[in-house]
């Protein structure tokens, strides 16, 4: 006998069951039936329905959904006793339920029809029990999923899913006694409540009380990976015909488990939307003309010959294609026009965890793994927002908490985390080097590092303490606005952990100090000897589902695929071998000085393939003036875009759901995306059309790609750390870089045993505070910071192609303080002008304690807003990120 | 709305064993529980605003609506059930163009229903403001409203 196991009889028949298990849980899994109705096994239990009575052998009567066996435990699930409690309760139940079963979305699937058939019940005599079916309106207010509470069974399982599961406690009990029912705040709409449209509940409800308003069944399913954020949850695409007509969670997934955020579950209608790019097009005297595939690679490739020398020519890569999508622009620009000018959209984002981290610890992906949150003992969450941007990982940091992690939230805004925090630091925007410094000396005051692993596995220290001694606590406090004991606390609760994990994203990148926020962090996560361990580690959590991926694709000016250098001669030399040609040692540029570039004339042709720069960059002005100027540009996208709308020749792609391909999510994971339909029209997969160019433009070899399968190959024989990346290892699990060969595993945990960086050691950086770029004065007294919301993707031209989704949510408003507000005699919902040096925007003012006194904010989604007209494209200084999180505007009264 | 849940506050600490006096201070100033100041009383003891609600309606003491100026309460006890409540309720409804649980829009009128007043012997019957009128039939509707502005 296993210590891991109890053993008890159940009706006499011998079972194990697992360590924590309950009776129920022993029971059905192994195959006994108990009915249950209000039990859901990721909740906690409530024991509410009574359902799953059994009887011990005291003749008591338990509840198996709540209590665990114990040790020669002996209990019945059938007794006149159980039988007389457990039948009355269901005869209830049905007798209040509107039994409409055949129309019903659950039918077959629902757990009171189950219950209804293992007892017997007969619809016949029940009509005493009849009270009168209560005739509760049906909520059809959102757009994806209704609420007819006349099938509620009252089990809470929705309301425990919203809460527990979701942190978002849009629906609680309302009423009492007979009235008692599922209520939003104030029993208004869904639509109007804080219900964020996730579709969890729906899931998890037993009945068919919450259902999807699409609920047909779709003839064939295919096993794929969301298109929608760095989380990378897995999904069923379900299919009839040529149409993809429903996505559900797959529950076998490790990160996900099943769970999906709105987007995920809901907004796949952008793939067969009529909008959809399906042939060529080119611009003739001002007009798009559509064109046949012959005819536009011809066109593309006669123009491209004319810009094969010097740095006429540059590409910018998608973080929304597949890897072999984005390694095949990298090679096209490298072999095809001879330069390294290739850059995705990781520059506005990520760039500087890249470079920072890759000097820092040899890696700039996240150090740990997303199934690992779960487990934490402390989370430190810094300039991210993951209920709005990586839904299904602030699930599992929902979880984490309910395991009994410690939460530390620093965000200057009150972010909806920060309401589970047991520490939350708004400290004044733009501040975080000093305060990651002054958390730094204070853990080394109060000894609280670990000095082994610093000496044994880190280089620099003493630089470090030498920049630490200029810093004043005092001085701290003064310049982020936060108090110092609270700093302190945060310091000694992330240091005594055994084990702390950060996650951060674009709060931290996306200022022009970009760079030395990630060292920063970089260094507390180094004293403390939180790195190379499990539920540790640093974590910049990507927000495009593969911008991980165009990254380790190469689509990097300065690195082949890989992050292989292209100034080192080896490495070029084991490129040239297998391209077959000569290849430049120059690093290429990066998009704000391509952009530059165009502006002056000397860039003159580029290719631009998934990304929406005109909308997506700061300043977009200035971007359209840069594309405007270009000789010739080749747009490629599923989408006729703003930016498309500037492209000379535009080629029609092919969604994820119309192609074979892989992405690489946040944590280094690399899935497989499946074809699930045909591409529409005439459009073709991204790196087909690639090929195909190549073709035309001459390449004899190194194009010929007949399946997304074999560009997979290559990338495995030339970067090393997707070595093991081929399909046939892929197809049932996902693995994590570096993954050397067919093999090896994957690498959960980076930085185990060596750092990645030349010495082996990682390095301490010391650091000064420097304030943003543009700060605010008289004219402009506000701070400007921007980020995503849940329910839209990027400029928003896959999410917002659904009506309901616009539904949801549709202009960007600007959030404000209600003392802000009352300032300027504004109330909630006015449309006002948002005004920087840069231009100015009209959007609607939404007053919410979210945004602390001077700070306001906005979503960056809709193409009406145009946020990033005012936004500054002040860079930094190492990776020209653009300092999207702080910029000083004046909002007006119109 | 805000300096007055700062005041009714200073009191509390915040916990959630203070939701219901919360409520019921809020009650007393206002007459009724404005939405705005649930989602106070919601931010302020960290309790969702769903939760809060459901609280405040699992008690019958708690209204949701401003009273009117003349505030009816149409009896819906047993006996004046079987004397026809529901249609004196239906009566003053389309009488005075406010639905039971609701105030009219001029904030002159709001209705509604309530358990047995204890003078079942004059059912059906309503309590207008503090005074009790009994025997109500569907043409008392139009005589005890008649002051009804428009
Ligand atoms: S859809 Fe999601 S957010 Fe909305 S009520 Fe259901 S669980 Fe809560
Ligand atoms: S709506 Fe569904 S999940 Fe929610 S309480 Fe009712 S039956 Fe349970
Ligand atoms: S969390 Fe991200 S990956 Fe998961 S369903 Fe939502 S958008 Fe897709
Ligand atoms: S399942 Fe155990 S009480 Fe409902
Ligand atoms: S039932 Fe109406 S007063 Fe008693």
């Amino acid at each position: 006998m296993s210590e891991l196991e109890v053993n008890f009889t159940i009706d006499g028949l011998k079972i194990k069951a697992k360590k924590g298990e309950t009776i129920l849980q022993a029971a059905l899994r192994n195959g006994i039936y108990i009915p249950h109705l209000c039990y859901h096994p990721h909740l906690k239990p409530t024991g509410s329905c009574r359902l799953c009575l059994v009887e011990n052998e005291e003749s008591r009567l338990i509840t198996s959904c709540e209590n665990q066996p114990t040790e020669g435990m002996e209990v019945s699930t059938t007794s006149p006793k159980l039988d007389n409690a457990k039948i009355t309760v269901a005869r209830l139940l049905v007798a209040n339920h509107q039994t409409d079963c055949l129309t019903c979305a659950q039918d077959n699937q629902c757990k009171l029809q189950e219950i209804s058939s293992y007892f017997g019940i007969d619809e016949k005599n029940m009509d005493n029990l009849r009270y009168s079916i209560t005739d509760i309106p049906i909520d059809d207010s959102n757009p994806f999923l209704k609420r007819n509470l006349n099938k509620c069974v009252l089990c809470g399982i929705c309301v425990r899913t919203c809460r527990d599961r979701l942190g978002v406690s849009a629906i609680d009990f309302g009423y009492r006694g007979y009235n008692t029912r599922i209520s939003t705040f104030s029993d208004g709409p869904l639509l109007e409540s804080n219900c964020v449209s996730c579709g969890e509940c729906v899931v998890a409800c037993p009945v068919g009380a919450l259902v999807n308003n699409e609920n047909q069944k779709p003839d064939r399913e295919v096993k794929t990976t969301c298109t929608y954020c760095g989380v990378g949850c897995g999904i069923y695409l379900g299919v009839r015909g040529s149409k993809v007509i429903s996505s559900r969670g797959d529950p076998h997934h490790p990160l996900s488990k099943g769970n999906l955020c709105v987007k995920g579950r809901y907004a796949f209608k952008f793939i067969n939307n009529p909008d959809r790019l399906t042939t060529p097009l080119i611009k003739k005297n001002g007009d798009f003309v559509e064109a046949s595939w012959d005819e536009a690679l011809e066109f593309a490739a006669e123009k491209l010959s004319g810009y094969r020398e010097g740095y006429s020519f540059a590409a910018i890569s998608s973080a929304r294609c597949t890897n072999e999508d984005n390694y095949l622009l990298q090679k096209f620009t490298r072999v095809m026009m001879g330069n390294n000018n290739v850059d995705n959209s990781a520059r506005s984002c990520h760039a500087p965890s890249v470079a920072a981290l890759a000097e820092t610890l040899g890696s700039g992906a996240m150090s740990n793994s997303i199934d690992e949150i779960e487990d934490s003992e402390c989370l430190f969450i810094i300039g991210t927002n993951p209920t709005q941007s990586y839904p299904v990982l602030s699930m599992r940091i929902m979880d984490a908490l309910a395991n009994g992690a410690k939460l530390i939230v620093v965000d200057p805004r009150d972010i909806e985390l920060a309401e589970y925090a047991d520490l939350h630091i708004q400290h004044n925007p733009g501040t975080d080097v000093v305060l990651i410094m002054g958390m730094i000396k204070i853990i080394l005051e109060e000894n609280l590092q670990d000095q082994e692993f610093i000496d044994s596995r880190c280089e620099n220290f003493e630089q470090l303490l030498e920049s630490l001694e200029k810093l004043d606590l005092d001085y701290v406090e003064q310049i982020t606005g936060v108090n110092v004991d609270k700093i302190k606390e945060a310091a000694r609760m992330y240091a005594n952990s055994d084990a702390a994990a950060i996650f951060y994203s674009l709060g931290i990148t996306e200022h022009s100090h970009g760079t030395d926020n990630v060292f920063a962090l970089s260094n507390l996560a180094l004293v403390t000897g939180n790195i190379g361990k499990p539920l540790a580690g640093i974590n910049p959590i990507r927000g495009q589902n593969n911008v991980q991926g165009s990254c380790d694709m190469g689509c990097l000016p300065d690195v082949f695929p890989g992050y292989q250098k292209v100034e080192e001669k080896e490495v070029r030399h084991k490129f040239q071998k297998a391209w077959n040609t000569e290849l430049s040692p120059n690093k290429g540029m990066k998009m704000p000085e391509m952009m530059e570039s165009a502006v002056k004339g000397d860039l003159k042709a580029m290719y631009i393939m998934g990304e929406n720069p005109v909308h997506s960059e700061p300043d977009s002005k200035n971007i359209v003036d840069a594309l405007e100027n270009l000789d010739f540009l080749i747009v490629q996208d599923i989408f006729l875009t703003e930016t498309a709308m500037l492209a000379d020749l535009v080629f029609p792609g092919a969604s994820f759901a119309e192609k074979d391909g892989t992405f690489a999510n946040a944590d280094r994971r690399v899935q497989r995306v499946r074809q699930a339909i045909k591409p529409v029209g005439d459009s073709k997969p991204d790196w087909q059309i690639i090929s195909e160019l190549a073709q035309k433009m001459g390449a004899s070899t190194g194009f010929n790609f007949t399946r997304g399968e074999e560009v997979a190959a290559e990338i495995a024989t030339l970067a090393p750390i997707y070595g093991g990346m081929v399909y046939h290892c892929l197809e049932d699990e996902s693995r994590q870089w570096p993954c050397l060969s067919d093999e090896h595993v994957g690498t959960p945990i980076l930085h185990q045993d060596v750092f990645a960086t030349k010495t082996g050691k990682a390095k301490f950086i010391p650091l000064h505070y420097r304030p943003p770029a543009e700060l605010p004065d008289e004219e402009y007294p506000l701070v400007l910071t921007t980020g995503r919301i849940i329910y839209h993707y990027h400029s928003s031209t896959m999410t917002a192609a659904d009506e309901s989704m616009k539904k949801l949510y549709d202009l960007d408003p600007v959030e404000m303080n209600p003392s802000d507000a009352e300032k300027l005699d504004l109330v909630d919902g006015e449309q006002v002008r948002v005004i920087s040096r840069r231009g100015e925007i009209r959007a609607p003012i939404k007053i919410t304690e979210r945004s602390p006194e001077s700070l306001v904010f906005m979503a960056f989604h809709s193409p009406e807003t145009k946020t990033n007209l005012i936004t500054s494209s002040a860079c930094d200084p190492v990776t020209k990120t653009p300092e999207f999180k702080y910029c000083a505007v004046r909002v007006e009264k119109i | 709305m805000h300096e007055d849940f700062e005041e009714i506050k200073s009191t509390y600490k915040g916990k959630k064993s203070d939701i219901i006096p919360l409520l019921q201070d809020i009650q007393i100033k206002y007459g009724y529980l404005p939405g705005e100041m649930m989602q106070e009383v919601s931010r302020f003891v960290g309790v969702s605003k769903s939760e809060v609600f459901g609280v405040a309606t699992f008690y019958s003491q708690f209204r949701f609506t401003p009273k009117g100026r003349t505030h009816v309460m149409v009896c819906k006890g047993t006996a004046c059930h079987v004397s026809g409540a529901d249609k004196i309720i239906e009566g003053i409804e389309r009488h005075l163009g406010v639905k039971e649980g609701d105030v009219t829009f001029d904030m002159e009128y709001s209705l509604e229903s309530v358990g047995c007043l204890g003078c079942c012997a004059l059912a059906p019957c309503a309590m207008v403001n503090d005074e009790i009128k009994s025997n109500i039939s569907l043409k008392d509707v139009k005589r005890l409203f008649s002051k009804r502005k428009n």
